[in-house]
């Protein structure tokens, strides 16, 4: 049953209506016209709505309405790390000492928030296994391209301009390539062997005099732990190049593995993902980077830096890649996270990597008789299954998705990594319960019984959203990006 | 093992999973990571604080600042003082849009993509250009990224790209450290009386600028001659790249009726926290011809199999997830529930109310202006601004600005930040928030720390 469409805010408004609550003014009033010059005044209005506060409100609640997030049901897309977002992180980052303070204030005013700051560094450089971590960047591309700048900066100082090319696994998230290309390298694909690792010859093959860096992320997104990590940090550390680790899957190995012990000189991590920040409909997030002791003249200017018992911005880095974004990073979400790294302390944070690792196990293990699971050893944080089989039956990925939307579940990652076909990829999270994973994993049972016996229900799915599948081609072949009034 | 009140397994559950698996003990799933990586001793973090304790712990740490909340703030440069309608955190609160993530699945996310869709069209109107994306990081990166777009789109084929000295130092360092990527130089153009001086630009412009930035009003609270900036670009075939402050367009001309080719900025103005700084939420808006090297989210309107109206994730071609090294940017991550924060910032405000409050601000700055110059002080820049003006305080700003703080004002921007020379001139902001009682009290103030 579909619901009808809901209005566009543009189309609810009525000329006169007024929603705003600005007072009168307070100062001798003087005509717009005598402080600014003719062509510099506004002639016509922007068009935006004029609505009532209950119009106001009654529209985004009925878009929330037609949303869907984690409190709303079980949301396991890949690599995303959709748990669960403590209500109480929102009531800390709402306090007015830490969301109302200007960042030009002087630092004796803001000494709480720096040393917030300066805890969540520490943290993060500890469980990273880091000299130092900057929380500056704001989500974790921004990290990725952040950590290559600073490897090109350590390269460059030493003389070694040759150093070109960044080496990716054809499983990597595709801000990987993207961030090398942005920080000025050309990629390099090395090739995922039959166990779903990097295969070792091949990377032995592309890396050379050329090598500036091999990003990798550990578990990797077909969730399998490289194990040969070791050989691989040899590998390239000895043709001169940097290991960059891809933090985005970190929710695997806390305490279990830290990237500095793997031979990774340089980690983002992603807050929104494995530190709570809510991901906010697609963010704001956050993605500090911690460097190895050899990369830190390189970091990104400002450093939060204790000095004699107090906090304080240090802007005298004569080596550092400069400033990659205003003020000091994304002050609100790291509040969140540091919010939840003391909410779980040692022993929670240990569990939270335990207790992911085995309900994806768990998971995987009860949809292997129904669904193609191309690596089959245990997994880390999550795994992916192949709908090859459903394929054969002339039912693709895409419909079985969009048949789990029916269901009350958002689907997994899908299409990704490119390198498995008809490929889903699946990661439930610790925050998940026995019974919803249970509930979840008979959900696709059952639909790939459907695809069986009546496939044709299941390529028309869905069947209980608000709408039906959509025209993305039209979309894209003939845009149109904003309300015409 | 103690059970987490965010952790639902049992241990009972566990044993039963562990069985499934095919293991004995939860280690074995972590069998494969070599002994050699494994830390030898446990992280050191701190132990689990309860809610209550936790609660305790930040509140004591948000005391040790001093909130904008406390005192009456004259800091804007970027980041500003202005009243935040109770509905945006009602809406941002409801946890279907702040716990969701990118809308990949349509279907179940038209909520946040029509959401998006509104935003984008208000963008487009409020800077009157053809189009917008569906946000950036903050104003300082949507302009860097500006300039590499612009860049890439000229087919690098002109290297050179002149910045203003009246733009953002911090978004003039920012875009120094992203051309570095694509190897652009970076010029700067001179500033004159606390504008870009347009002779210096025409002297600097040749063939090879690709883009020419500036900032309206720029840092200085001043109005850029936008029509003499776009007929220097145009006599060298350069872009124009405009970054604004969204609230200044309510009563200001739009950049894109100047012609701007690119016009960024932050909607922090528009009901999002101040926050030390971030998150904020930068928005990205050009021409059609520009649309297809747009970095960042897209949503479009399209129809579903029925004819109903819906939105997608549209032009995605030019993303990283599916382009990858050839993507126009790396963003993927970007702000989102700000930009829903903002959305329904700008619809609190509405046509009129946008107007009124940008006049209001206008009016204010003026009025604090004239205040602070009837008390003897010297202002710096002449001509109109919108929120800001430089003063001379007469003596050093941040010792100024610790007597002001004592009499329970957080003072202005110290300028000798950026340029030592500049240590006695401050930077005052003043919004809608600062009655006429607390700028005459200022004021006063201001005369008694010089």
């Amino acid at each position: 049953m579909r619901t009808k469409e809901q209005p566009l805010i543009f189309e609810l408004s009525r000329k006169g209506r007024k929603g705003d609550s600005l007072p009168e003014l307070d100062v001798p009033d003087v005509s717009v016209e005598e402080l600014l010059e003719d062509s510099y005044i506004r002639k016509e209005e922007a068009k935006l709505p004029e609505v009532s506060e209950l119009q106001l409100v009654r529209h985004y609640t009925a878009l929330s309405n037609r949303n869907f997030g984690v409190d709303s049901g079980f949301y396991p897309l890949g690599s995303c790390t959709m748990k669960y977002n403590p209500k109480v992180n929102e009531v800390v980052a709402r306090m007015p000492g830490l969301s109302h303070i200007h960042p030009y204030q002087p630092e004796e005013q803001v000494q709480g928030a720096l040393e917030l700051m300066h805890e969540l560094q520490e943290s993060l450089a500890e469980m990273t296994g880091m000299k130092e971590v900057t929380l500056q960047s704001a989500a974790g591309a921004q990290g990725e391209w952040t950590g290559l700048m600073m490897i090109r900066a350590f390269h460059e100082a030493n003389g070694d301009v040759e150093r070109t090319k960044v080496i990716v696994p054809d499983s990597a998230h595709g801000t990987n390539p993207a961030s090398a290309s942005v920080a000025g390298f050309d990629s390099v694909t090395v090739r995922t062997d039959e166990r779903g690792l990097v295969d070792l010859d091949h990377l032995r093959e592309v890396v050379g005099k050329d090598t500036a860096a091999l990003m990798l992320t550990n578990p990797n997104t077909l969730g399998l732990f490289e194990e040969d990590i070791v050989q691989m940090a040899e590998i390239i550390h000895s043709a001169g190049g940097k290991l960059y680790y891809d933090g985005a899957n970190s929710n695997a190995i806390l305490d279990k593995a830290r990237p500095g012990d793997m031979g990774f000189d340089v980690v983002h991590l992603n807050l929104h993902k494995t530190f709570t920040g809510p991901h906010g409909g697609g963010g704001p997030g956050s993605g500090p980077v911690g460097v190895k002791e050899d990369l830190v003249p390189f970091l990104p200017k400002p450093l939060l830096i204790k000095k004699e018992e107090q906090y304080t911005w240090d802007y005298d880095r004569p080596q550092s890649i400069g400033r990659v974004k205003p003020f000091y990073g994304n002050f609100g979400i790291n509040v969140r996270a540091y919010s939840y790294i003391r909410t779980m302390g040692l022993e929670g944070l240990k569990q939270v990597s335990e207790d992911a690792v085995l309900n994806a196990n768990y998971l995987m293990k009860r949809l292997e008789p129904y669904y193609d699971v191309p690596y089959s050893q245990y997994c880390k944080h999550e795994f992916v299954v192949s709908a090859k089989r459903q394929k054969d039956q002339g039912v693709r990925a895409l419909d079985i998705a969009k048949r789990l939307l029916d269901y009350g579940y958002h689907p997994p990652t899908m299409y990704f990594p490119l390198n498995v076909e008809e490929c889903m990829m699946i990661e439930p999270t610790e925050t998940e319960s026995k019974e919803t994973l249970d509930e979840f994993a008979d959900a696709l049972i059952a639909i790939s019984k459907e695809v069986e016996e009546n496939p044709d229900y299941v390529l028309e799915a869905p069947h209980h959203t608000v709408v039906s599948r959509l025209d993305e081609t039209t979309a894209a072949r003939k845009p149109i990006l904003k309300h015409e009034q | 093992m103690s059970n987490h009140r965010y952790l639902p397994m049992t241990e009972e559950d566990r044993k039963e999973m562990l069985q499934v698996v095919g293991a004995n003990d939860v280690a074995d799933l972590f069998a494969d990571i070599p002994t050699k990586v494994r830390p030898a001793t446990s992280m050191n973090i701190k132990p689990a604080l309860k809610e209550r304790d936790l609660l305790k712990h930040f509140t004591e740490l948000s005391n040790r600042n001093v909130s904008t909340k406390d005192f009456p703030s004259f800091l804007g440069a970027g980041v500003y003082d202005h009243h935040i309608p109770a509905t945006v955190d009602a809406v941002i609160s409801r946890s279907e849009f702040y716990t969701a993530y990118t809308p990949y699945q349509p279907e179940i996310s038209q909520g946040e993509l029509q959401a998006i869709f509104e935003f984008q069209t208000m963008i487009a109107e409020i800077t009157g250009m053809d189009l917008a994306n569906s946000s950036m990081y903050d104003g300082h990166t949507a302009l860097a990224e500006a300039v590499v777009m612009v860049a890439g789109h000229l087919k690098m084929k002109k290297q050179r790209v002149l910045v203003s000295d009246t733009v953002h130092p911090e978004a003039r360092d920012v875009i120094d450290t992203y051309v570095l990527g694509p190897r652009l130089n970076v010029a700067s153009v001179n500033e004159a009386k606390g504008k870009t001086d347009v002779n210096d630009l025409k002297e600097k412009l040749d063939d090879d600028v690709c883009a020419v930035v500036v900032q309206y009003p720029n840092f200085y609270g001043g109005i850029e001659d936008l029509k003499a900036i776009r007929e220097a670009c145009d006599e060298s075939g350069a872009m124009m790249i405009v970054k604004s402050n969204p609230l200044a367009l309510g009563v200001l001309t739009p950049p894109g009726e100047f012609g701007a080719d690119v016009v960024v900025g932050d909607t922090q103005p528009f009901g999002i926290p101040s926050q030390y700084g971030g998150p904020h939420c930068g928005y990205f808006a050009t021409k059609k011809a520009l649309m297809r090297k747009v970095p960042g989210r897209l949503v479009g309107q399209t129809v579903d199999e029925d004819g109903t109206r819906g939105f997608v994730l549209t032009l995605q071609a030019r993303e990283q997830h599916i382009r990858r090294d050839k993507a126009t940017s790396n963003i993927c991550s970007n702000q989102a529930l700000n930009a829903l924060g903002s959305s329904v910032a700008m619809t609190a405000l509405g046509k009129s109310g946008l107007k009124e409050l940008a006049v209001h601000n206008l009016k204010k700055a003026h009025y604090a202006k004239q205040q602070v110059e009837n008390a003897g002080f010297t202002i710096v820049n002449e001509g109109p601004h919108f929120n800001e003006f430089v003063v001379d305080v007469g003596s050093n700003v941040v010792e100024v600005n610790k007597k002001l703080i004592d009499k329970g004002f957080i003072g202005g921007l110290d300028l000798g930040r950026f340029d030592q020379a500049s240590d006695n001139h401050m930077l005052v902001c003043v919004t809608e928030m600062r009655t006429k009682e607390e700028i005459d009290r200022f004021v006063k103030a201001l005369e008694e720390s010089k």
